[in-house]
C-alpha cells in the first residue's frame, strides 16, 4: 500500500511537471493569442491540479491534505475564471481566433 | 537538493530584474516586477521565512502591482526617454558591487550555524519564547511581544504614509465622480458585462474575507498575523472595487470610515501599552494584563495584532481608493 | 572556494546594483520607483539569506525539530514589506502629482518645462 501511494504520487507530480513545462514552452511557441491562452490554462489548472494531488497522496490523512484540498478546489474555480476574462476582453478587443499563422504581436 | 532550488530562483531572480531594465513598456514592467514578487516570495520558503514570505505574495505581487497599475493608468504606459549616461552609470553601479562582493569575502557561509547573527539573542528567542510567551510562532511572539516597540514604530509609519498619500493628492472630485460617469454615458462599470467575473468574484469575496480572518487570528500557531490580514482583508475589497466600480465600493465603506478605523487600530496598539502602564508594567509588557502572565501575553498580543491588522487593512483601502479616485477623474 | 557559501549574497548585490542602475540611468519616474523596489528586495533577501541555518526548519515551535532558522531578521523584513509598499505609494503619489502639473512623468521633460518657465 504505502509504495502504491508513493509510486501514484511520483507519477501524479511528474505527469504535473510535465504539463508545466509544456505549457511554458506553448506560452512561447504558439502562433496567436487564443492558442497561448490555451496553453496557459492548461498549466493553469492541468499541472496545478495534478502537482496539488500528488501532494495530497503523500501527506496521507491529515490536516495538510484538507488544506490542499481547499487549495484545490480554489484553482478550480479561479484558474478557468481567468481564462475566461483575459479571453473575453481579448475578444472584445479586437483579437480573432483564427487558425492563421503567427500573428503581429 | 535545497540549494539547487535556491540557486536557480535566485538566477530566475536575476534574469528578471535585467528584462526589468532592457523594456521599456511600463505595463510589462510592472507585471515583471509583479513575477519578481512572487520569486522573492518562492525564495524566503525554501529559506524558511514563511512568514515573510506570505507577506511578500500578499502585498508585492497583490497591492504593489495594482497601485502600479493605477498610477500607469492615470498617467502613460511608455518610457520615452533613453537611459542617460548608460556607460558612466555601469561604471559607478560595477564598482560599488566590487567593493560590496569584496566585503561578503569575510561573511560567514550561507547558512552556517556559527554564523554570529544566530548567537546574539536568536537562542534565548527560540528556548524560551514558549515559556515566556506561549506562541508556537516565534516570528510573532518577537514581533508583537519581545519587539513590540519597533511593531509600533513600523503601524506609525504605515499609518503616516497612508496620511501622506491621502494629503497628497485625496479624493478631488469624488463627489462628481459619480456625475461625470453618468454624463460620459457610463451608467453601470464597463466591467459590468463579464457575468461569469462578477459572479465568481462574488463566491470569493467572503471566503477571501474568511481567510483574512482566520490569518489573524491564527498568527499565533501558524505562519500570519496582523500584517498579512490586514493585507488580505484589503485585498478583498480591492478586489470588489475592481469589479463593481468605485461609487459601488465607498458605499460599503466610506473613505471617512477608513480613516477613523485606521486611527482606532493605531490607538488599539498604543492604548494596550498605556495600560500595562498604568497596571504597574512596562509599556507594553503585557504579564500585567491578567493575573497569569501567560494568559496576559496571549490577551496583549492579540489585542496588538488586532490594532496592526485593522491599520494595515484601513490605509490599504485608503491608498487604493485614493489612486481609483484619480483613474476615474481623467475618463 | 565552494560557490554555494555565498551565492546568495553575490546575487543579492547583483540585484541591489540592477536597482541602483535602473535607479540612476532610467528618466520615468515610475521605472525609477520600480528600480527602487528592486533595490529594497535585495536588501530583504540579504537578510534572509543570514537568517538561514543550515538543516533548519521554519522557527515555528513542533514537537520532534531541533534546529530553527533565525526569527529575528524574518520580523524585520516582515513589517519592512508592508512599509515598503506604503513608501512607495507615497511616491506614486508624488508622481501623480507630478503628471498633473507638467503632463510628463520624464524628468528631462520636466526639466526642460522648468527651464522655459
Amino acid at each position: 500500500m504505502e509504495t502504491f501511494l508513493v509510486l501514484a504520487s511520483t507519477l501524479c507530480i511528474s505527469m504535473g511537471v510535465f504539463l508545466g513545462i509544456t505549457g511554458a514552452i506553448g506560452i512561447f511557441r504558439m502562433p496567436n493569442f487564443f492558442a497561448r491562452l490555451h496553453a496557459a490554462s492548461v498549466t493553469d489548472s492541468g499541472c496545478a491540479f495534478m502537482l496539488l494531488f500528488g501532494l495530497m497522496l503523500q501527506s496521507g490523512f491529515t490536516l495538510a491534505t484538507i488544506k490542499l484540498c481547499f487549495i484545490l478546489l480554489f484553482f478550480l474555480i479561479s484558474s478557468p475564471t481567468a481564462a475566461h476574462a483575459l479571453a473575453k476582453t481579448a475578444l472584445s478587443c479586437g483579437a480573432q481566433p483564427t487558425s492563421s499563422p503567427r500573428e503581429e504581436r | 537538493m535545497e540549494l539547487i532550488i535556491d540557486i536557480t530562483l535566485l538566477t530566475f531572480l536575476g534574469l528578471t530584474a535585467l528584462a526589468i531594465n532592457r523594456i521599456d513598456k511600463l505595463f510589462c514592467i510592472i507585471m515583471l516586477s509583479g513575477i519578481y514578487s512572487l520569486l522573492c516570495a518562492s525564495l524566503f520558503v525554501s529559506m524558511d521565512a514563511v512568514d515573510v514570505a506570505f507577506t511578500e505574495a500578499a502585498v508585492g505581487t497583490g497591492i504593489a502591482t495594482v497601485l502600479l497599475l493605477s498610477t500607469i493608468g492615470a498617467t502613460d504606459t511608455q518610457q520615452r526617454s533613453a537611459p542617460q549616461r548608460p556607460l558612466f552609470a555601469l561604471l559607478v553601479v560595477c564598482a560599488t558591487g566590487a567593493i560590496l562582493v569584496y566585503g561578503t569575502m569575510d561573511m560567514p557561509a550561507f547558512g552556517d550555524p556559527d554564523a554570529p547573527i544566530h548567537h546574539h539573542v536568536a537562542p534565548r528567542y527560540l528556548e524560551m519564547s514558549q515559556q515566556e510567551v506561549g506562541s508556537d510562532n516565534i516570528v510573532t511572539s518577537i514581533l508583537s511581544s519581545y519587539r513590540g516597540f519597533d511593531t509600533l514604530g513600523e503601524t506609525v509609519v504605515i499609518f503616516t504614509a497612508g496620511l501622506s498619500v491621502v494629503g497628497l493628492i485625496g479624493f478631488r472630485g469624488m463627489q462628481k465622480f459619480g456625475d461625470r460617469q453618468r454624463a460620459a454615458g457610463i451608467t453601470q462599470d464597463d466591467m459590468g458585462k463579464h457575468l461569469v467575473l462578477r459572479i465568481v468574484i462574488k463566491m470569493f469575496i467572503p471566503l477571501i474575507l474568511l481567510f483574512a480572518l482566520y490569518v489573524q487570528f491564527h498568527g499565533d500557531f501558524g505562519p500570519g498575523g496582523g500584517f498579512q490580514a490586514g493585507v488580505i482583508f484589503a485585498s478583498g475589497f480591492i478586489f470588489y472595487t475592481l469589479m463593481f466600480g468605485l461609487d459601488a465600493a465607498m458605499r460599503v465603506v466610506s473613505p471617512r470610515t477608513l480613516s477613523y478605523i485606521a486611527a482606532l487600530g493605531v490607538l488599539t496598539y498604543g492604548g494596550v501599552g498605556i495600560t500595562t502602564l498604568l497596571m504597574g508594567g512596562n509599556f507594553l509588557d503585557y504579564n500585567v494584563l491578567r493575573p497569569d502572565p501567560l494568559q496576559g501575553q496571549h490577551l496583549g498580543i492579540f489585542l496588538i495584532e488586532l490594532g496592526v491588522g485593522t491599520t494595515v487593512f484601513s490605509i490599504m483601502v485608503l491608498i487604493f481608493f485614493a489612486f481609483s479616485s484619480r483613474k476615474g477623474l481623467r475618463q | 572556494m565552494n560557490i554555494g557559501a555565498h551565492y546568495n549574497y553575490w546575487v543579492a548585490i547583483f540585484l541591489m546594483m540592477t536597482g541602483f542602475y535602473v535607479v540612476i540611468t532610467h528618466g520615468n519616474l515610475i521605472k525609477k520607483l520600480i528600480g527602487l523596489n528592486l533595490f529594497t528586495t535585495s536588501v530583504f533577501i540579504l537578510y534572509i539569506s543570514l537568517a538561514k541555518v543550515k538543516g533548519g526548519t521554519a522557527p515555528i515551535i513542533a514537537p520532534g525539530i531541533e534546529v530553527y532558522s533565525n526569527p529575528l531578521p524574518h520580523v524585520l523584513i516582515l513589517t519592512a514589506i508592508v512599509v515598503g509598499v506604503a513608501t512607495t505609494a507615497v511616491g506614486l503619489a508624488l508622481v501623480l502629482l507630478i503628471y498633473d502639473r507638467y503632463g510628463t512623468i520624464e524628468e528631462d521633460e520636466i526639466r526642460l518645462k522648468d527651464d522655459s518657465l
